[in-house]
């Protein structure tokens, strides 16, 4: 019998259905699968009932004769960003430890409403601020791939699975969930797919509700699906998304048929290339991987055509004083005084309750990200930086308008490197966020864009492409990924070791 | 221009006031929240997961408090903005559970606009002022704290966070006491006739921010003070009073004065500094990314401004068209209720001017004198036509409209009715009162010969002693005419 | 772009982050940095540029104004709202005593 944990959504959804095995075998199986993979400290929360509940519901249902739902019997891991009511939810900060939302965020209500279970609660960069899952107060997540030449740098050293979305990244992965969610504000679904090997799609902003998922930066968090492959990534985000009343920034469209809209044909369609993402000191191998990608659209039909964007190199520095601006005042919630820690230092007051526990709540790059995002909101600077930013936002936006006169999706490397050592970029805080070089321009400008597999580099670790699509054509950027997926012909998976 | 000016050692000084009111939205569900907006409830009852900031929580506008805000700004002809937004003014504090207040600073909903006051009731027309309005915008209010109820804590009570208010910002156009005070009725008024907000300042629904400032006449503006949240007309009154003596004394002392928050203790009649409070704030204002910005259609301005209704001005010169005196008329016009009341008394097809007169001294006493107001008057706008109607056509006079009126106090029933049942009618018959002035002509002999000798100050005398006999219900223009003609029979020497 | 560390405890308390010396001295050349890359963005020119007001061309949905339409958003919940408080008493969420 084959193991169950081999397979992917689409795998276990059809299964479930045709009655190949039980929804429950399935939980089963991954529910072992995540309790022995410890050492990789991909989930904060283990739900195993969650998850035999649903698959239980999806047998009985079946059983009964009954229609079964779209994701019925399958179980999946949830990042610990979406509130999940009665489960713990800390967004991996200790402020926030013991903290039981007495609410389901709209997402992972989606997902139950589609027949889904959940496996637990995934790990992540605190408050999602990070690139490498190295802010996590519950300790970093490892990637389950490992360098094969143990010469290298490193050599057999641990891995970082990439951020924030890094429980879900490993955890997909080391097939310890056939699906994840994620969220992404400057890369955090896209970077951690490219790091593993795994596929992720941020929709575009507004077709999933951010009722309910803790807020890092409100004009830029999107959730999105984490998977083994394009197909699944569009059965679940078809799952996640919808509009929503609670949410102001909702789309008010409905969800379109993603999966059914399938196809790797691309005849006709025009891909562009933007020169400003060649940049200083990529590494050689993802140079030639993007031109591999190019040539697999081609010959799945695309165009190839150059296009500029030509305030890319803006696009950074400008998201890290939009995300930390928005963030300084997003978590000013966190204060001690109706959920989470409290520090009360003998003797203090108000005030300084809250400056105790937020100090001791946050860890230093939330808090970092606090202080930058204070400073330039503050008296004085606010035109200088945050105005400035917003008016470089529109001239990035308006780059990517210029660019969809002469091209419908565009090809980038997700990443300007392969997943790095756990502590090798930590020190140098810039160093770390221009791992975000690429995924960031289209955040900015709330573009859909999704990261596939490429192949491996030399040291045996996945190389990611990102496909950034026009607003609302997730389609678009769906099949794109689907005709690089059939010609990478990726299969590489990590060795078990943990 | 007003003559207020303080009298200090070395010289007048004028006085220079800008009022921001904080007005609550008349609405059944928060700004962001569909919590309810009720007064009074049991602490945290009211409060939903978006107004306890719960992580991941996120605002949704109440298109009511919207359309309220606009309907306000049209009510003091103000500019609408058609595009506005949100911004998030950031502080700490433990009765603000987001750790910013959703407010608008750099794009709000309602720009300048003027609201006239007048300074002399007797004469409303003549002694007129335009005072500017900067802007109104719509925000959050805050929660409450608790500080009396245990020895070392304060109880947070979140009933508050999040319901509308409008702030509506003057321009520093106030030069003294009395015009402060005639400005913020006549804002209430006019709140209370769009129905915006209750007017309430007992239960909080309108607060003043007091920016008071005083210069030598001619002089660039002084730095200013801001008294915050008084709470009652009285009180701002006092609050500018106090305030700009204090800061004639500091600065004829060559003191100066420093840009503070105030607060007004009513027992003391004092502003003071809170200092406890002073943090050199930095709110770190920003466009709120969660709410996008607000677009109103002309569809909605069009709903806006046809849900208007008259406001106080404009029913003021209707009433004196129609022959109401200008201080009734503003009388009349002061209170949305007495107005709505007086218009139901006016379409029951009543006289303007007797209504007018009726209203002002008939009602508007026996209101007083039971300690009623008039949305709980005893007695409606039809069954006061009907009475007025009793006048107009002679079957009461005005005494007996006086009794028949206290019997619909009491009673509530209508005047025919009452005048009906107590047998109150006025008669005009002739035969009858011809009879009974000839009685009062017989047993009053005496003053009948000195009348015609020539004391014609005794015709009152006969006039009383007829109604007295007929128990107030003869017709008087009737009376008159019989008792001239009787007394003037023998005139002739 | 230098930050001294007299800004960092400005910040820091400006945003409730208690702070020690030593780390605001630790603190202030890391800020400085990230600042001063970030200043890059002066060099671009943005005159007559707008600022970004929505990501996704989309404007500002209205509410209807009825009460707890939705019990995700409506009130009478006071023990949801309570169940994760450090400290409540009585209905309230309670703090140390806030002289005003
Ligand atoms: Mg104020
Ligand atoms: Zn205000």
């Amino acid at each position: 019998m084959t193991d169950l944990t081999d397979l992917g959504i689409a795998g276990i959804r059809d299964g479930v259905r045709d009655g190949s095995f039980s929804a429950r075998d399935v939980a089963d199986a991954f529910i072992v699968k995540v309790s022995q993979a410890k050492a990789l400290n991909a989930f904060l929360v283990e739900t195993p009932d969650h998850a035999i509940a649903a698959a239980t519901a999806a047998d009985t249902a079946r059983a009964a004769g009954e229609t079964l739902k779209p994701l019925a019997g399958v179980p999946i891991g949830m990042k610990d960003l979406f509130c999940t009511k009665g489960v713990t939810t800390t967004a991996a900060s200790h402020i926030l430890e013991g903290f039981t939302p007495t609410y389901e965020s709209t997402v992972s209500q989606n997902l139950w409403d589609a027949g889904a279970g959940m496996l637990g609660k995934l790990n992540m960069d605190q408050f999602a601020m990070g690139s490498s899952n190295e802010t996590s107060a519950f300790g970093n997540v490892i990637s389950p791939w490992k360098r094969n030449d143990g010469n290298g740098v490193g050599g057999n050293a641990a891995l970082a699975p990439g951020g924030s979305s890094g429980g879900s990244s490993s955890a997909v992965a080391a097939r310890l969930c056939p699906g994840a969610t994620g969220t992404d504000t400057g890369g955090s679904i896209r970077q951690p797919a490219a790091f593993t090997g795994i596929s992720g799609i941020k929709p575009t902003y507004g077709r999933c509700s951010r009722w309910g998922t803790i807020a890092f930066a409100s004009s830029l968090d999107q959730a999105g699906p984490m998977a083994r492959d394009v197909r699944d990534c569009a059965i679940l985000l078809e799952a996640m998304a919808g509009f929503d009343s609670k949410d102001g920034t909702s789309l008010q469209l409905d969800v379109p048929k993603w999966e059914a809209g399938l196809s790797a044909s691309l005849a006709g369609l025009r891909v562009g290339i933007p020169k400003e993402y060649r940049v200083d000191g990529m590494p050689e191998e993802i140079e030639a991987l993007w031109q591999k990608g190019i040539d697999w659209l081609k010959d799945a039909g695309a165009t190839i055509v150059e296009v500029s964007l030509p305030h890319t190199k803006y696009a950074l520095p400008a998201y890290y004083i939009i995300a930390p601006a928005e963030a300084s005042s997003n978590l000013a919630r966190y204060d001690g005084v109706r959920y989470g820690i409290r520090d009360l230092p003998a003797g203090s007051g108000l005030q300084d309750m809250y400056a105790a526990t937020r100090a001791d709540g946050f860890g230093p790059e939330v808090k970092r990200r606090i202080m930058i995002g204070t400073y330039v909101l503050s008296a004085g600077y606010y035109d200088a930086y945050y105005t400035q930013a917003q008016k470089i936002r529109t001239l990035i936006a308006r780059d990517f308008e210029k660019a969809w006169e002469t091209c419908d999706v565009l090809l980038t490397p997700t990443a300007p490197s392969a997943a790095f050592a756990l502590g090798e970029k930590s020190a140098d805080p810039i160093a770390m966020y221009l791992n975000d070089v690429f995924t960031v321009p289209s955040s900015l400008a709330g573009l859909p864009a999704m990261s596939v597999p490429g192949g491996l580099d030399k040291q045996g670790l996945p190389l990611g492409l990102q496909i950034i699509g026009k607003p609302l054509d997730e389609q678009g950027v769906l099949n794109a990924g689907l005709a690089i997926e059939q010609r990478a012909g990726f299969t590489a998976r990590p060795e078990a070791w943990w | 221009m007003s003559d207020y000016r303080i009298q200090g050692d070395t010289g007048e000084w004028e006085v220079v006031i800008g009022l921001e009111v904080h007005a609550q939205v008349t609405s059944n569900a928060k700004l962001f929240s569909g919590a309810a907006t009720a007064f009074g409830a049991e602490p945290n009852t009211q409060v939903s997961l978006v107004d306890a900031a719960m992580p991941g929580m996120l605002p949704v506008p109440n298109r009511e408090c919207i359309r309220q805000a606009v309907r306000t700004g049209m009510a003091i002809e103000a500019q609408i903005n058609k595009w506005s937004r949100f911004d998030r003014k950031n502080y700490f504090y433990a009765d603000l559970p987001q750790g910013y207040q959703i407010s608008q600073l750099y794009h709000p909903i309602v720009g300048e606009g003027a609201i006239d006051i007048s300074l002399d009731e007797k004469n409303p027309d003549a002694a007129g002022k335009r005072i500017g309005v900067e802007r109104i915008h719509v925000e959050q209010d805050a929660g409450k704290l608790m500080h009396d109820q245990h020895p070392t804590q304060s109880y947070v009570d979140l009933n508050r966070s999040g319901v509308a208010l409008m702030e509506i910002v003057s321009k520093p156009d106030l030069a003294s006491p009395a015009e402060t005070g005639a400005y913020l009725r006549k804002l209430r008024s006019i709140l209370r006739y769009v129905g915006s907000c209750d007017g309430n300042m007992e239960e909080g629904s309108m607060r003043a921010d007091v920016n008071v400032s005083v210069r030598k006449p001619g002089d660039e503006l002084g730095t200013r003070t801001e008294t915050k949240n008084v709470n009652s007309v009285r009180f701002v009154m006092a609050v500018v009073e106090q305030e700009a003596k204090r800061q004639v004394e500091v600065l004829e002392a060559g003191g100066k004065i420093v840009q503070e928050t105030r607060l007004y203790d009513p027992d003391r009649n004092e502003t003071r500094s809170m200092r406890s409070k002073e943090d050199a704030h930095d709110y770190r204002y920003f466009p709120d990314p969660d709410l996008l910005p607000l677009v109103l259609d002309d569809a909605f301005l069009e709903e806006c401004r046809a849900s208007l209704p008259e406001l106080p001005d404009a029913k003021r010169a209707r009433y004196e068209a129609l022959g109401i005196t200008a201080y009734q008329a503003t009388v009349l016009t002061a209170e949305v209720e007495a107005a709505r009341w007086f218009d139901a008394l006016l379409d029951a097809g009543v006289k303007p001017a007797a209504a007018a007169n009726w209203t002002t001294s008939e009602l508007f006493g026996a209101l007083n004198r039971t300690g009623r107001d008039i949305a709980n008057s005893p007695v409606s706008p039809a069954q006061a036509a009907e009475l007025l109607g009793l006048i107009a056509d002679g079957t009461l006079s005005g005494s007996l409209a006086k009794q028949v009126f206290e019997v619909m106090l009491e009673t509530g029933d209508g005047a025919a009715k009452v005048v009906e049942d107590r047998g109150l009618k006025q008669t005009s018959d002739t035969g009858a009162i011809e009879k009974v002035i000839a009685e009062v002509m017989a047993a009053n002999a005496d003053k009948v010969a000195d009348y015609r000798g020539g004391k014609d100050k005794l015709f009152g005398f006969f006039v009383g002693q007829t109604m007295k006999a007929m128990g107030g219900k003869a017709n008087p223009a009737v009376v008159n005419e019989v008792l001239k003609s009787a007394l003037g029979e023998s005139v002739a020497p | 772009m230098s930050v001294d560390t007299a800004t960092v405890k400005r910040i820091a308390s400006l945003a409730r982050i208690a702070i020690t010396d030593e780390d605001a001295a630790r603190i202030a050349p890391e800020l400085g940095n990230i600042l001063g890359w970030i200043e890059m963005l002066g060099e671009v020119d943005t005159t007559g540029v707008e600022p970004m007001t929505a990501v996704i061309p989309n404007t500002l949905r209205l509410r209807d104004d009825v009460v707890n339409a939705d019990p995700l958003t409506g009130g009478n919940i006071r023990e949801q709202v309570l169940a994760n408080a450090p400290v409540a008493e009585h209905g309230f969420f309670a703090v140390p005593k806030v002289i005003e």
